[in-house]
């Protein structure tokens, strides 16, 4: 038992504590899980850990992660970018694979070896580049999304990558590596055509299944309504894919991919990708240690300047081609600078490929931990490229020019939590103004019925911090709280307000006291569950009792409004913990201000002429008028 | 037998005295159409294209207020903002009122001799009265002499209600000359140019 938990301890607590302080001093969880790697090798040597084997397993973080691209390509979203998608990330992977693979020739590498050294180097890191990108404000700029274009190609391209990659293999692979692909295959004894069409069954499979037999199945477990069982279905599905596409000796990369993109406009998408992604995120952090561990730290001490000057030689290169397509493309000024120096790092993948690469016997085993180190090196020079865009290239171009107000009225969307018989009204009304709704809800039946009418909804507990994540909560310009549980709307206005500052939260109260709750929270945008019903109620009833209708009206009116603002004042001296009645300040405002209203309603409802409280139309009396004609005299 | 569409707009009828006693008066008078505009439209929530059928389905458009503010009451402004509308009251295509007839039926709580360059209001009742007039022109309507009752905080009602139903009768009847009626500068309860017969 402790040969498992030691090393899972170990690093659980490595990363624990190295993420933090990387995040700390700007570095991304990337560098910081490497790090941690790194401090952690000596340890792990000592205890006989098989780094390799962790690393096997750690893999399957990437399976988990292209599975969630997949989730997050829209087919629209793609097509909107279909231009800078095909033209700048294409060109950047063909252009930087070409130029480096060309280089690794020139420096005496056979040229399969070359091409695979181009593209381990092509890709570059969508971890490090899009997280600084967002924290830095920046992914809404022009580079910003020229960037991010090219990151997205790229990491679709490391599908085609890793299928292409054993083609390029000089020596036969050796099974007794512990390679554990190999270990069980359903196309062992089949022919060339046999394995071509079991493969293409495979897909088929895939891509069928993921259309048509997992909504079912997963509103069958959405019933349940337990949601660790709904993450072990979720989980099943993405192993029992990978599971799949090996035995039919495809990559069960590519295979969670199809899934993801047969799965992007389900309504179970948001659900899947919170669940999914913690388990990512794991694997993907011990994958990162593996391969800091197995960092050779000798080899750069051995040839420092050698590895320097290759990594130099990388980052220059990359930020050459990326340069050039600014120049190509029209993103100008400080706008391409920032674009070619974020991307000038190679990337994450990197270490996928290289791992696959060696495990397939395509790269010699001299050559692997000097890109290991080259990938690891160029990543951790990334804060200094983006520090040196702060300090040196900006200035330039914003000498004195103040910067432009950010455009706020960008059509932001709208969140709607819970779309029963409240939110459903609300966003009936946002989408015929025109804008752009995402409702989550937690009944299977109800969003079944939403998506045939075309509403963007998607199952889960919308009181989830990571789920109001997956649906946009960063982008969203307002949330609309609607959902039945009291205390867990108060809890998500909390939270929202405390975490996400700049969203207007509009929250429904189900009574006086959750008012006063939700004012509490922080929400500023409080809406009565039954008020507005029961005021109109209260209108009919007059009116029915004989009362001019316009007169029912204002008093309506009015009622509303001091109903109003005596809850603004009670919101203040109400305290959860003593009921309201044993609550002495609150006893004795609330009373005051009901004979107030009460005796200003008696006044108000009387209509036009009368002396009351707000002289609405009062008319002139006696007295205004004879003093009117004594000065016509 | 002419069709009459009585519209009458006041905040607040139940501290009304003229114009409730009109009201009352007008209601009891058969085949004309009398509204409420407040109680039809308590919330402002005009139905333009209703009220626009309603309006065509009459020749004569008696608007029965209190002046405010030498003008009528908001609803009763909303009204003829929404209701006589482009292409329906005037513009392009705009005549569907043409060859009708306005008459207003106002209060004023200041006394006759308050109207003209002696009196504190300054000027004459109908020329405070002069964009309805022109509305009723620009819609190809004939603008009658308006139906007045000066001095309204003082005095018996019932007579001037009982001269509204009068007018509206002879107006339902085609009892009334037209003629004097438009010529006159204002119409009181003793002075309707009704024909005999």
């Amino acid at each position: 038992m402790t040969e498992f938990l030691l090393p899972a301890f170990l690093f659980l607590l490595a990363g624990v504590i190295s993420v933090p302080i990387a995040s700390r001093l700007g570095l991304g969880s990337v560098l910081g899980y490497l790090i941690a790697g790194i401090v952690l090798s000596p340890v792990l040597t000592l205890l006989g850990v098989d780094v390799i084997q962790v690393q096997h397993f750690a893999e399957f973080g990437v399976v988990m992660m292209l599975f969630l691209v997949g989730l997050e390509l829209e087919p629209k979203l793609l097509w909107a970018m279909r231009m800078r998608l095909l033209g700048l990330g294409g060109l950047q992977v063909g252009l930087t694979t070409a130029l480096i693979a060309a280089a690794a020739y020139a420096l005496g590498s056979i040229w399969q070896v070359a091409l695979a050294i181009g593209l381990i180097f092509a890709l570059s890191s969508t971890a490090i580049v899009l997280q600084t990108l967002n924290e830095k404000g920046l992914m809404k700029s022009d580079g910003g999304q020229a960037g991010f274009s090219v990151l997205l190609f790229q990491d679709i391209a490391v599908i085609p990558m890793l299928a292409l990659l054993p083609l390029l293999a000089t020596q036969h692979v050796t099974h007794e590596g512990g390679d554990a692909h190999a270990s069980l295959s359903l196309v062992d004894g089949l022919n060339g055509w046999q394995t071509g069409l079991a493969t293409l069954a495979a897909i088929g499979m895939v891509v069928a299944g993921g259309m048509y037999l997992t909504r079912p199945a997963f509103r069958f477990i959405a019933h349940a309504n337990l949601r660790e069982v709904f993450i072990a279905a979720a989980l099943a599905f993405v192993i029992g894919i990978a599971l799949l596409m090996t035995l039919v000796g495809l990559s069960p990369a590519l295979g969670t991919f199809l899934a993801g993109v047969v799965l992007a406009n389900s309504e179970y998408r948001h659900e899947l990708e919170s669940d999914i992604d913690p388990f990512r995120g794991l694997l993907l952090g011990l994958f990162f240690m593996t391969v800091g561990a197995g960092i050779d730290f000798g080899l750069l001490a051995a040839q420092p300047l050698t590895i320097a000057a290759l990594t130099l030689g990388v980052i220059a290169l990359k930020a050459g081609v990326l340069l050039f397509l600014a120049w190509v493309f029209g993103v100008r000024d400080e706008q391409g600078w920032l674009f070619g120096m974020s991307l000038a790092q190679a990337g994450e993948f990197g270490f996928v490929l290289i791992s696959f690469a060696t495990a397939g016997a395509i790269l010699p085993d001299d050559i692997a931990p000097r890109l290991t180190l080259i990938v690891t090196l160029s990543m951790m020079l990334t804060p200094g490229l983006f520090i040196l865009y702060d300090r040196v290239v900006l200035p330039r171009y914003h000498a004195a020019e103040p910067r432009a107000a950010d455009d706020i009225d960008q059509p932001g969307h709208v969140i709607i939590a819970g779309h029963g018989r409240f939110g459903g009204v609300v966003n009936r009304m946002l989408l015929s103004s025109g804008h752009e709704t995402t409702v989550l809800d937690h009944s299977s039946n109800q969003l079944e019925a939403l998506r045939a009418f075309g509403v963007r909804a998607f199952y889960g507990d919308a009181t989830r911090p990571d789920l109001l994540h997956a649906a946009g909560i960063e982008n969203a310009r307002l949330l609309v709280v609607a959902i039945d549980d009291r205390n867990r709307a108060t809890e998500m206005v909390r939270h929202v307000v405390k975490h996400h500052p700049h969203i207007h939260v509009v929250a429904r109260a189900l009574d006086r006291s959750h008012v006063y709750e939700l004012w509490g929270a922080g929400c500023r945008d409080i809406i009565r569950d039954t008020f507005d019903s029961a005021v109109r109620a209260g209108r009919s009833t007059l009116e029915a009792l004989g009362m001019h209708p316009f007169e029912a009206e204002r008093t309506a009116r009015t009622f509303v409004n001091q109903n109003r603002r005596s809850m603004r004042e009670l919101a203040d001296l109400y305290d959860p913990e003593v009921p309201n009645h044993r609550n002495a300040p609150y006893r004795d405002r609330a009373r005051a201000l009901m004979d107030e209203q009460t005796e200003e309603l008696r006044s108000r409802g009387r209509g036009a002429h009368h002396e009351g409280a707000d002289g609405a139309w009062a008319r002139p009396t006696l007295r205004d008028q004879e003093a009117a004609l004594r000065k016509q005299e | 037998m002419a069709r009459i569409l009585h519209i009458f707009a006041h905040p607040g009828l139940a501290s009304s005295r003229i114009n409730a006693a009109m009201w009352g008066a007008a209601r009891r008078v058969r085949d004309v159409t009398s509204v409420d505009l407040y109680a039809e439209n308590p919330r402002y929530e005009i139905d333009v294209k209703a009220q626009q059928d309603r309006l065509e389905a009459h020749d004569v458009l008696v608007m029965q207020f209190p002046i405010f503010w030498y003008s009528c009451p908001a609803l009763m402004k909303e009204w003829i903002d929404l209701v006589l509308s482009r292409g329906f009251a005037y513009g392009v295509g705009g005549d569907r009122l043409a060859g009708r007839t306005m008459l207003l039926a106002v209060s004023t709580s200041a006394p006759a001799e308050a109207f003209g360059p002696e009196g504190y209001q300054n000027f004459p009742l109908r020329t405070f009265l002069t964009p309805f007039e022109q509305t009723a022109r620009l819609a190809g309507m004939r603008f009658a002499a308006p139906y007045v009752r000066h001095d309204a905080l003082h005095g018996d009602p019932a007579d001037h209600a009982r001269g509204f139903a009068t007018l509206l009768a002879g107006l339902r009847d085609e009892n009334l000359d037209m003629d004097r009626a438009t010529a006159a500068d204002a119409l009181f309860h003793d002075t309707l140019p009704l024909r005999k017969g």
